[in-house]
């Protein structure tokens, strides 16, 4: 897959876009770290409110959930090669160790393939090293799902996540399946 | 109801500060329960449609699962999901959710479980998810 840099601008933007708008990504402090040609990197610090075991300080599954599933979302986002509104159809997460307290936790998302319907990707939630996983996921996203304006951007940055997305679906010579 | 022999769920819930966060309370009738995630602003993933962030929904279902093994397997330690395969059915729309877990086995070391949550409509579920739950993990943790 040829792939585009994408800047510190655009990754800028694609936080404005991606997260900025998206209430519960807020209130999750929520952060792109990182984003590439289908592929992007979220990041949730750790959170007293977010605990699930309060024996122990744990951070909730339902945390990584909702990371895995917005990172997903921006891995399919970035990998399609026009906008379009998109929605999760299912998700399977496997946990593998507990988060360990006081840690921030990154989620990793891949959308490794994009059909005329469905796009696939796969995800890993850790905290420093990928190969150490604290969940991993695998989903599936309809495409064109509902009639809502894809997301809810200005017209600037509309206009500039439009060009952006249309850089990169030239650079890769698409993947309409 | 005599809180002695049947456990307060959603008093156990509460010590939960993620089931706070998301706005989960647990409503027990008898020998049932039903989880309620009322809704809030913080929980839209979609402010244009708008609709439930599904992480939001994902979280809820486990949060229902998670407080059916309390309820009948006991408020010891909480059990922990080992995996979780969530279904999303129908956009969740910026009302109250309620959701139902069923535990299609109980082993000794693992349950499996089946949760479902709905808005208006029980009939019309927004999301389905099946988990399996490691449970008494104090002295066997998940994963290797």
């Amino acid at each position: 897959m040829a792939e585009k840099q994408i800047t510190d601008e655009h990754i800028a933007l694609m936080k404005d876009v991606l997260i900025q708008h998206v209430p519960h990504a807020r209130a999750l402090n929520m952060n792109v770290v990182n984003a590439k040609r289908g592929e992007a990197w979220l990041s949730v610090p750790y959170d007293e409110r977010f605990i699930g075991n309060p024996a122990t300080g744990v951070i909730h599954g339902g945390v990584i959930t909702s990371l895995l599933d917005n990172a997903c979302g921006i891995a399919v986002q970035l990998a399609l090669p026009e906008r379009l509104s998109i929605a999760t159809l299912d998700l399977r997460l496997d946990y593998m160790k507990p988060a360990t307290p006081k840690l921030d936790l990154t989620g990793h998302a891949h959308c490794y393939k994009v059909t005329k319907n469905i796009a696939f990707v796969r995800g890993t939630a850790y905290h420093t090293d990928e190969n150490d996983p604290i969940a991993t996921c695998v989903g599936t996203f309809m495409l064109a799902a509902n009639r809502a304006t894809p997301m809810p951007i200005s017209p600037e940055a509309a206009a500039e996540a439009e060009a952006l997305l249309k850089q990169n679906a030239d650079t890769s010579g698409g993947e309409k399946a | 109801m005599s809180a002695k022999q049947v456990p307060d769920i959603n008093a156990f819930m509460q010590r939960i500060p993620y089931a706070r966060f998301l706005g989960i309370t647990v409503d027990q009738r008898g020998n049932e329960i039903t989880t309620v995630m009322h809704f809030s602003e913080t929980l839209i993933g979609n402010p244009v449609l708008p609709a439930l962030h599904g992480g939001t929904i994902g979280a809820f279902l486990e949060i229902t699962a998670i407080a059916q093994l309390a309820f009948e397997a006991g408020t010891g330690p909480l059990p922990k999901p080992i995996g979780l395969t969530i279904d999303y059915l129908r956009s969740g729309r910026p009302v109250d959710t309620y959701g139902r877990a069923i535990i299609t086995k109980q082993g000794r070391r693992v349950a499996t479980v089946h949760a479902e949550a709905w808005q208006d409509d029980r009939s019309r579920p927004i999301a389905a998810a099946h988990g399996h739950f490691l449970l008494h993990p104090a002295d066997e943790p998940a994963g290797s």
